[in-house]
């Protein structure tokens, strides 16, 4: 069992968190988005072998914040609230 | 010398002890430069050089692993074999390799140890019943075995299912396939490396691919620990690892990658005849040949290239497991594994070229590809021959996710996704 840590409630069971997605992936703005740049937004990942930067949330207080990984370690780097102020 | 596999040659190998029987395939050097390179030597790469030598007449081919042939997914599984999908176009991809399979020892002149002992997908109230209703009427719209089965039809096939009035899941029916079942997975990979390297196909383990040559915006070929290699056509056959390769050859794929774990039990007598699968409990598990209970569950919960898998998914799909079968509770757990996936947003493959010309892609088969391989190498080698999709590949291209065609088959995948 591991434990992450939320920015906000500290070190926490891995089974109150759910994934969220990469970090950094921005939504499309706009009325003329070209149908690839929203297929990369909604579907294409850097799935990286190592280091990830990744969206969180902590279901249990419903924060969402930045956690980077080693996904073949599973150490946890840091984990940072999305507003950037508070940091684990 | 004994090459081929028959009555006979048993015989006349047993009369000279044994010491006739020439390797299965052989370990040759690498060569400089192939017809075509084929990435991954799992069951779907090395089904892709049988293929493309069998089917195309290509047959210098090399196949280059980083590890040994079928020490990935391919021999990670837990080998259940069906066809059992929704959709149209996955019926014609799954249909053809189920009907490979059912030809697949003849073929390779190997015993891929197929048993038909059909598979239950269970039903725990009326509304799943009735969901269980629309896809066996899909099925047998699409030609593929299927039926509804009654609580007492599933009492027949799985006998020691907990049927007690307050067992937590109970059964109201299931989807019935009865030429679905297991297939032996080492085997399948053996048999196919075997078949492809009498063709000429050279089978290259401990050779991982560093990095894609490109010349001319093409891919010319690969970088490997055993130096370069060069090749016009080039396949891509790594599961949980083609984004990683992705990223070498300069894309992004609608992938990622999870650990997807089984466990297997202490062999007992012959108890369960049969493949059940129960979506309540997020459980399936068949018996092996040698009596161990194997059991499957859901995807590990975290993106992982970890290949182990964590504690809680294990907690529930053991829960589950004794939710389904309450008498396994006395059973030992002997081994516990995990393999890495490539999960995609549809629960369907990827076929197709890939944004870099000369590279082909075969991935996204996630925790269910074991089943498809015939089909995934039939189609990959096509791809590579012609350089074109038939008509089964098409709908798997990569360009179904700009054009919005993606094939969901999230519940035809069989596993939560
Ligand atoms: C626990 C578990 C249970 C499963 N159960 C089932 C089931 O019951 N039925 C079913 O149909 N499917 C099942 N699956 C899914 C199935 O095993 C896979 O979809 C299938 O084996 C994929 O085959 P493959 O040939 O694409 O990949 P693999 O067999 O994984 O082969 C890929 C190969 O590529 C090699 N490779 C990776 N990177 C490099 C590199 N850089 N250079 C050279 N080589 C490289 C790897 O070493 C590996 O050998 C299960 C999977 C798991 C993990
Ligand atoms: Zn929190």
């Amino acid at each position: 069992m591991q434990l992450f840590p939320c920015p906000f409630c500290g070190p926490r069971d891995e089974t109150e968190f759910h994934y969220g997605g990469d970090a950094g992936n921005a939504r499309p703005d706009g009325a003329d988005v070209p149908t690839d740049r929203w297929a990369g937004y909604l579907y294409r990942r850097g799935n990286p072998k190592g280091t990830a930067r990744e969206i969180w949330v902590h279901m249990s207080c419903g924060e969402f914040f930045v956690m980077e990984r080693d996904t073949v370690t599973h150490m946890v780097l840091s984990s940072t609230a999305l507003g950037g102020e508070h940091a684990a | 010398m004994t090459r081929r596999y028959s009555a006979l040659s048993l015989f006349k190998e047993g009369l000279a002890g044994q010491t006739g029987w020439k390797q299965a395939w052989r370990s040759p050097e690498p060569k400089l430069s192939y017809d075509a390179i084929i990435i991954g030597g799992g069951g779907h790469g090395l089904a892709t050089a049988y293929y493309l030598a069998k089917n195309h007449g290509i047959t210098r081919v090399a196949v280059l692993e980083k590890g040994w042939i079928g020490g990935g997914n391919t021999g990670r599984n837990t080998t259940v074999v069906r066809s059992n999908y929704y959709y149209p176009e996955s019926v014609e991809l799954y249909g053809l390799a189920h009907r490979l399979y059912e030809g697949l020892s003849k073929d390779l002149n190997y015993n891929v140890m197929l048993s038909q002992r059909g598979m239950v997908n269970l039903c725990h109230s009326t509304a799943e019943m009735e969901i269980g209703a629309r896809t066996v009427n899909a099925m047998q719209i699409n030609g593929i075995d299927a039926e509804l089965f009654s609580p007492e039809d599933v009492r027949r096939v799985a006998p020691v299912y907990n049927f007690s009035p307050d067992a937590r899941f109970p059964v109201f029916g299931g989807i019935w396939q009865g030429r679905a079942g297991t297939a032996r997975h080492d085997a399948v990979a053996w048999g196919y490396a075997r078949a492809a390297s009498r063709l000429g196909v050279d089978i290259i383990q401990n050779c991982e691919i560093t990095d894609f040559i490109t010349e001319g915006g093409r891919c010319r070929g690969v970088q490997t620990t055993r130096g370069a290699i060069r090749a016009d056509r080039i396949g891509l056959a790594v599961a949980g690892h083609s984004s990683v390769l992705a990223a070498k050859a300069g894309f992004r794929l609608p992938i990622n990658s999870y650990a997807l774990q089984a466990c297997v039990s202490e062999p007992v007598k012959p108890i369960l005849d049969t493949v059940v699968l129960s979506p309540g409990c997020g459980v399936y598990v068949s018996q092996s040949d040698k009596g161990e209970i194997v059991i499957g569950g859901g995807l590990d919960r975290i993106p992982s290239y970890a290949q182990r898998g964590n504690l809680p998914t294990l907690e529930s799909v053991i829960a589950g497991l004794l939710e389904m079968f309450p008498i396994f509770g006395q059973l030992k757990l002997m081994r516990q594994w995990a393999g890495i996936v490539d999960v995609v947003p549809d629960s369907s493959p990827i076929i197709g070229p890939s944004p870099l010309p000369n590279l082909f892609l075969n991935c996204g088969w996630g925790t269910g590809g074991f089943k498809a391989i015939p089909a995934g190498g039939t189609l990959l080698a096509n791809l590579l021959a012609t350089g074109k999709h038939n008509d089964i590949s098409r709908p798997f291209d990569l360009d179904r996710f700009a054009a919005g065609r993606l094939i969901d088959e999230a519940a035809g995948s069989g596993i939560a996704h």
